[in-house]
């Protein structure tokens, strides 16, 4: 595994020096480079078509996403050039809290109606995923440098992200639906634990679905994107599979970690001190 | 049983006494009609109760009042506390022979005290209950009952703290239940909802829940036992709680909370999703547990004659308030004038 790593960083090695922001006609080549992404704009313009004839009104929307993604995607390209010439492991952490930071806002918008939803969230995929990376690194699967931690880093985050915003949003909706035989349990002198169980149980079922169902069906279905990235680097198909295995199975650790967190972290904000369903959190909507 | 009823008859009294006349208006007539209504007989008891008079005075009588409508508030206010001292005599030889049975702390006060209670609506602010004051004496069915939104079932969710009242507010076994763990404060008060909620699992699973919180397993004996109580089959253990009906599962429901071995049973309208076979089953349960078990029970029904049915003693409760608490067999004499219409309405 490690010579295979190896082989692979060194080919990219080989792209990557060629690349100086400070040397001559960089801009201008640079500028020629974005040419394909703005071509490929055209598949954006018949979407927007399509919305249109269709009065499906979300022209607006599609063109505020493309524009936002042109733009965040730029950025971040500077940026991660940037870290990646660094020595320091500080700009891997804080790349990292930047990320998680980012994730916990979306998650938390996801399930808004959780009070600080944002900060479970946050906390969450952060423990979840800084649980995964540690121990990937610890036992040698990935060196801890920035070309390899972030890109990981992000899509464990992101998929992370997903995954606790769907648990939250679905075990408020499913305890306030279910309020009856919550507070039967309550009653009976259960804990919001012990009376929420089924709830959770069926909030994580239903959250981490996609990333078992993903791993049940990846290279039958689709090639995952860090796997086609490789590939299309240049690398080969048997040492990119290696690397997307790891991906994968770091995924589904981060998530579940996330996820199962989030719901320790959630009862805290949907019952009072006293065990009692906090009416304020489930009034909503 | 009947005496404690009429005690506390004739303590909420006074207090509707002085409602009632301040509510009446001015005409001379009808003061003297008010007055007049008042044995004469009991007059001679007035002497020697003066200084419990000047009490009720200060405690009672609104300033609003005109100086001369207090003459005969003073008459109606000397006639209830005269039956009082009468039953306070007869309540005293009660509690003398409580003592041998249970214990002079247990004995003595009701099983439920609530003084002061409110609560106001968090969305809209709303008052729901203004200053409810009730005792549940222990080993009677209480009934409580009035109009819709008048606050019956967050009353009774007040006595197991499915919300937090006011500390001091609720008591029981002269205990602030605020100061109990909340957890043995609900196996002790067990609740039965409106409309009885399953766990997965089995007629059997069901019923072992609440021991099984605190790491208990009931034998089958235990819970076909249980299911006897509330008068189901025991063969009905091992049955999906999925499949039962709703009569069914409200007895379920009903043994899962007797499986918690609890004091105090609270009701909320246990019956109105059931049909009169099914909810004749329940009343029956309740009857017999409070005959075998000295089980004391709190029931929030919408029917007048359910309430006449199985209440030991009943509580009318109107915008918020206990406006009269009277035995069942003296419901047709409320004077309240929303009691009034409710009860002929229904």
């Amino acid at each position: 595994m490690m010579a295979s790593m190896a082989a692979l960083l060194q080919r990219l090695l080989v792209v990557v020096n060629q690349v100086d922001p400070g040397a001559p006609g960089f801009w201008r080549e640079f500028l020629v480079g974005m040419l394909k992404p703005v071509a490929a704009t055209a598949v954006v313009a018949m979407a927007v078509a399509l919305s249109f004839t269709q009065r499906l009104g979300l022209e607006g929307e599609m063109l505020y996403a493309m524009a936002r993604a042109f733009l965040q995607l730029s950025v971040i390209g500077f940026v991660l050039q940037f870290i990646f010439t660094q020595k320091s492991a500080a700009w891997i952490l804080l790349a990292y809290l930047f990320m998680v930071t980012v994730a916990g806002y979306t998650a938390g918008q996801r399930a808004r109606h959780v009070p600080r939803g944002k900060h479970i969230a946050a906390v969450s995929i952060l423990a979840g995923t800084s649980v995964t990376m540690a121990l990937l690194v610890a036992l040698r699967v990935f060196p801890f440098t920035p070309r390899y931690i972030i890109p990981v880093a992000g899509m464990m985050v992101g998929n992370a992200m997903t995954v606790t915003g769907v648990t939250m949003k679905k075990l408020r909706e499913d305890v306030g639906m279910q309020r009856g035989v919550v507070e039967t349990a309550l009653a009976l002198g259960a804990t919001p634990r012990q009376a929420t169980a089924r709830q959770v149980r069926r909030s994580l079922v239903i959250a981490l679905s996609p990333v078992i169902d993903n791993a049940k069906t990846v290279g039958l279905i689709a090639l995952p994107g860090a796997m086609t990235g490789l590939i299309m680097g240049g690398a080969s198909p048997l040492e990119a599979i290696q690397l997307q295995i790891v991906v994968m199975n770091m995924l589904m650790g981060a998530s579940t970690v996330s996820s199962i967190l989030s719901t320790y972290l959630c009862w805290p904000a949907f019952f009072t001190g006293a065990f009692q369903l906090n009416d304020a959190v489930f009034a909503a909507d | 049983m009947r005496r404690l009823g009429l005690s506390l008859h004739h303590d909420t009294s006074p207090s509707f006494a002085a409602l009632a006349c301040n509510q009446r208006p001015p005409p001379n007539g009808t003061v003297h009609a008010c007055s007049k209504s008042r044995p004469p007989q009991l007059e001679p008891g007035k002497v020697g109760k003066k200084p419990i008079k000047k009490t009720m005075r200060i405690a009672r009588i609104p300033t609003s009042i005109p100086p001369h409508l207090r003459l005969p508030l003073d008459l109606s206010a000397v006639s209830p506390m005269g039956s009082a001292s009468e039953h306070d005599v007869r309540e005293h030889l009660l509690d003398v022979d409580g003592v041998g049975e249970e214990g002079a702390a247990a004995a003595a006060g009701p099983k439920i005290r609530v003084r002061g209670l409110t609560r106001r609506s968090e969305a809209r602010g709303e008052e729901i209950l203004r200053g409810v004051d009730l005792d549940v004496p222990r080993g009677v069915v209480v009934g409580v009952i009035g109009p819709s939104g008048s606050g019956k079932s967050t009353l009774l969710r007040a006595l197991n703290r499915l919300w937090e009242p006011a500390p001091g507010a609720v008591l029981l076994d002269g205990v602030d239940i605020c100061g109990i763990d909340v957890l043995a404060l609900r196996r002790k008060v067990g609740m039965l909802f409106q409309l009885p909620a399953m766990f997965d699992g089995t007629v059997a699973d069901n019923v072992r829940y609440g021991p099984q919180l605190q790491g208990k397993k009931l034998t089958d004996a235990e819970v076909q036992s249980l299911l006897s109580l509330a008068d189901l089959d025991p063969a009905l253990c091992s049955k999906p709680a999925s499949e039962l009906s709703v009569g069914q599962a409200q007895r379920v429901a009903l043994a899962r909370t007797l499986a918690n071995d609890p004091e105090v049973l609270l009701l909320d309208e246990p019956t109105s999703a059931l049909d009169p076979i099914s909810t004749q089953n329940i009343e029956e349960a309740i009857v017999r547990l409070k005959k075998t078990r000295g089980l004391t029970t709190v029931m929030v029904s919408h029917s007048v004659k359910q309430i006449q049915r199985i209440a030991d003693l009943v509580c009318l409760l109107v915008a918020g308030e206990v406006v009269e608490v009277l035995p069942p067999s003296e419901l047709s004499e409320a004077k309240h004038p929303m009691a009034r219409r409710f009860l002929e309405l229904s």
